[in-house]
């Protein structure tokens, strides 16, 4: 398929994912900013939960730029929700994602493009006090659920091409991305006080956390126990029985890109199996070991170079000029 | 001046329904305005919700906007479809045959039937294509042939649009939408099919691939995603199954043309392009041009790449030409028209120019390159103050401009405000050449919404009905 239609097609679904993710952050830090429990070392302010989903998105100092002044909750909402000016609030990932379908609109079924689209047109109808006042959880739900139902028309309704494995590529990225840097922002914020923990505080952010990647529950059934910082990390990393787990992940993307790569891209095959090696035969104690924080950022670097990768092979739609023709 | 009493497509002077709209009426007799109210807000709603949207010119921020569908149809009887497809086809093969003469031994211009400085002079005229054979000696693989109706067999040709002629997308979606909102209709009325257009447009593209390809990739080539008839082009090529491109996705390299896949270059053969002429290629027409692909003319020029519409076209379809065509039909084809042209004034003409002047308030003045409904004057439509203005500008450049005596355009029932009353619609079936000179019957019938207006365009605030051709 055309490059650039791949490349549409990739972002699509990494925009879909990623507002996803971001609803998913906003609703736990705003569901958990209305329980009487805080973090006591307030002088830490990127600790703030708030600051949280602009940590993960590297928006910090744009938001800052835009909001001078002590961090607000209203304000940080204002920003992700419906800012059309931060390119990663909700209101642009949806706006992106429905743009990349408009324009490969033949590259997908046409049930995909009428949700995508729907959601869009809702989506921009919005207003913030409008949402404010009819319960801003409600809003954040809709934005999961519209990610839900576009992931299940498009495994419904698809022909499984070419296409159909770049969609699915760019939400297996763009989630074990945001995995990775959710558990190592969230890490650094709770192990400090080792007093606190078995306590209330703790409890109610590992699982904020856990929540926030849909897997308490799964939590609850695989360990029946308390919460702690080693089986987190066991549940996130390493299961790959869990979906938003970094091998779950890996193991989707290695699979599909042992399909879509040939001769001229094995590079980008090499590297995802290396890092899906790594997960597939990783133990907790050595994460422990090393330290969670240096492997999650080296996950990331790894992850970044089989992005980059990927884009070199597949994606960028202009030749250059060293390129043999055949 | 009195206002020419119009013909009314559905009903009779007596207020009788005619004859092929029996069936229809029946149906629509039982039916209460509120029934009609709810289906026309369940067309427009799912307009927007899938998206099938143009762009306006000179709208900020590429806004999009579906365009008014109209959710009663038009009907054609069989016998009248066959003189407009007749006539239309006959068209086509005249103005192809045109394009190929002008552009090698130019016969009309030695037979004295067209003035050689018409044709050479004329900016859309293509020097580049001299003594160029294009494959199959097919110039206008596309062409849509607008048409009106002022009574129960008098059509005349308004224009013709060789170049890349847009809105067939809504023929075929304005019949999807009647199949979805009313398909007890299609039980009792016989209309015939439309949707195998891109099926036929696909087999003549394959049929003029350059000589010696025998699976031939076809591609369509789009300005982009902010262009107003984006949604057309994308449609297009999902329908027909090939990829759509633009100019960064194609590169030429040994005058071939490759497109950039996921699996490497792979060779491209017949461009459907929606890209005008100037824009195709920064190397051969405007330098300035980034939506073109670099190189792309020398590989049409060395026949490894077929382009249609061909390059050069646009001279066939000026206003300025279109007076010539009937003489164009008697000349090439040895037939009389079968659809006549609007009698035409050109105001370099200066006994056509003084005529002109002095008749503006029943005239429509239109501008020689002019499209899309911008840069003309419906006389009887405008103020005095409107037609001053206008008469300045035809005197700055009177050949700039022709004139035409405002038709009695036909009407048809349309839906507005909760009431049916008659509005002026025009017609624009699409002729595909390649293997051979054919029509799906059908067309985009284009309807002047406002009351009394006689401008269809979309960009004017016109809208567009279903329209039917009756199987028997």
């Amino acid at each position: 398929m055309l490059s650039r239609a791949a490349n549409n097609l990739y972002w699509m679904s990494r925009h879909i994912e990623r507002a996803e993710n971001t609803a998913r952050l906003l609703d736990v830090t705003h569901r958990m900013s209305l329980l009487p429990y805080r973090i006591h070392e307030t002088e830490q302010s990127w600790a703030e939960p708030w600051a949280l989903p602009l940590i993960i998105n590297g928006l910090a100092s744009n938001y800052y730029e835009r909001y001078p002044g002590p961090l607000s909750p209203d304000q940080v909402l204002r920003f992700m929700v419906l800012d059309p000016a931060n390119p990663s609030s909700l209101y642009s990932c949806v706006q992106s994602a429905r743009e990349n379908a408009r324009t490969v609109r033949g590259a997908i079924t046409s049930e995909m493009y009428e949700d995508i689209n729907a959601t869009w047109l809702e989506m921009r109808n919005q207003d913030h006090d409008r949402l404010q006042a009819g319960g801003i959880g409600e809003f954040f739900e809709w934005v999961k659920i519209r990610s839900h139902q576009f992931r299940g028309v498009t495994f419904g309704t698809m022909l499984r091409d070419e296409g159909y494995n770049f969609i699915r590529l760019g939400t297996f990225i763009e989630r074990a991305d945001n995995t990775a840097r959710l558990l190592d922002v969230k890490y650094h914020t709770l192990l400090p006080s080792a007093a606190d923990v078995g306590g209330a505080v703790d409890y109610y952010q590992w699982g904020a956390l856990l929540r926030s990647l849909s897997a308490f529950d799964a939590y609850r059934k695989v360990y029946r126990d308390l919460i702690t910082p080693t089986k987190v990390t066991e549940l996130l990393v390493l299961r790959d029985d869990v979906p938003r787990s970094l091998h779950a992940c890996m193991n989707d993307i290695y699979d599909i890109l042992k399909v879509i790569c040939d001769d001229s891209s094995l590079e980008a095959e090499r590297l995802a199996g290396e890092l899906h090696a790594q997960l597939h035969y990783g133990r907790t104690e050595q994460i422990i070991a090393l330290g969670l924080h240096e492997y999650l950022m080296a996950f990331l670097g790894k992850l970044m170079l089989l992005t980059t990768e990927i884009n070199r092979d597949f994606l960028v739609p202009v030749y250059t000029q060293q390129q043999v023709m055949p | 001046m009195n206002k020419p009493v119009s013909y009314n497509e559905m009903y009779r002077a007596d207020g009788a329904v005619h004859a092929h709209y029996k069936s229809y009426a029946q149906w629509l007799d039982g039916k209460p305005m509120d029934y009609l109210l709810q289906k026309q807000r369940e067309a427009d709603t799912l307009f927007t919700r899938l998206g099938i949207t143009f762009a306006v010119y000179g709208d900020e921020g590429g806004v999009e906007r579906s365009i008014p569908f109209d959710i009663i149809p038009r009907i054609i009887r069989k016998a009248a479809w066959k003189t407009v497809s007749n006539g239309a086809c006959q068209r086509v093969r005249a103005l192809n045959a045109f394009l190929k003469d002008i552009y090698h031994d130019q016969e009309i211009i030695k037979a004295g039937v067209i003035p050689a400085q018409q044709i050479l002079g004329n900016k859309l005229y293509r020097p580049e294509m001299r003594g160029f054979q294009v494959p199959g000696d097919v110039y206008v693989h596309v062409a849509g042939i607008d048409i009106v109706k002022t009574g129960q067999d008098q059509f005349y040709v308004l224009e013709d649009n060789l170049r890349t002629p847009s809105g067939v997308s809504y023929m075929l979606e304005n019949r999807k939408m009647m199949m979805r909102l009313f398909p007890e209709l299609f039980a009792a009325v016989p209309v015939a099919p439309v949707e195998h257009y891109t099926d036929v447009l696909l087999d003549n593209l394959r049929a003029v691939a350059p000589a010696g390809v025998t699976n031939p990739t076809v591609v369509v080539l789009t300005p982009g995603s902010y262009n107003s008839a984006y949604f057309e082009h994308a449609f297009l090529a999902q329908q027909m199954g090939v990829e759509l491109v633009e100019g960064l996705d194609l590169s030429v390299t040994n005058n071939r043309v490759y497109m950039r896949t996921t699996r490497g270059p792979q060779r491209v053969d017949v461009i459907y392009r929606r890209i005008d002429d100037d824009f195709l290629d920064p190397l051969a027409f405007r330098a300035d041009s980034a939506l073109g692909v670099p190189g792309l003319f020398a590989a049409y020029k060395a026949g490894n790449v077929t382009l249609a519409n061909a390059i050069g076209s646009g001279v066939a379809d000026d206003k300025s030409t279109y007076i010539y065509v009937p003489e164009m039909i008697r000349f090439y084809l040895g037939e009389e028209p079968i659809i006549n042209n609007v009698p035409t004034w050109r105001l370099d003409r200066s006994d056509d120019l003084k005529y002109v002047l002095a008749h503006l308030p029943e005239l429509v003045v239109k501008e020689v390159q002019g499209s899309g409904g911008y840069g003309m004057l419906v006389g009887p439509a405008s103020t005095t103050q409107q037609i001053a203005d206008f008469r300045e500008r035809i005197l700055h450049s009177p050949a700039n401009y022709i004139a035409q005596p405002t038709l009695a355009l036909s009407t048809c029932p349309t839906f507005c405000d909760s009431s049916i009353v008659p509005r002026h619609v025009d017609l624009r079936p699409y002729v595909l050449s390649g293997k051979t000179v054919t029509l799906v019957p059908g067309g985009l019938t284009r309807v002047a919404l406002r009351e009394g207006s006689l401008v269809v365009n979309s960009s004017q605030g016109g809208g567009t009905k279903d329209t039917w051709v009756l199987e028997e």
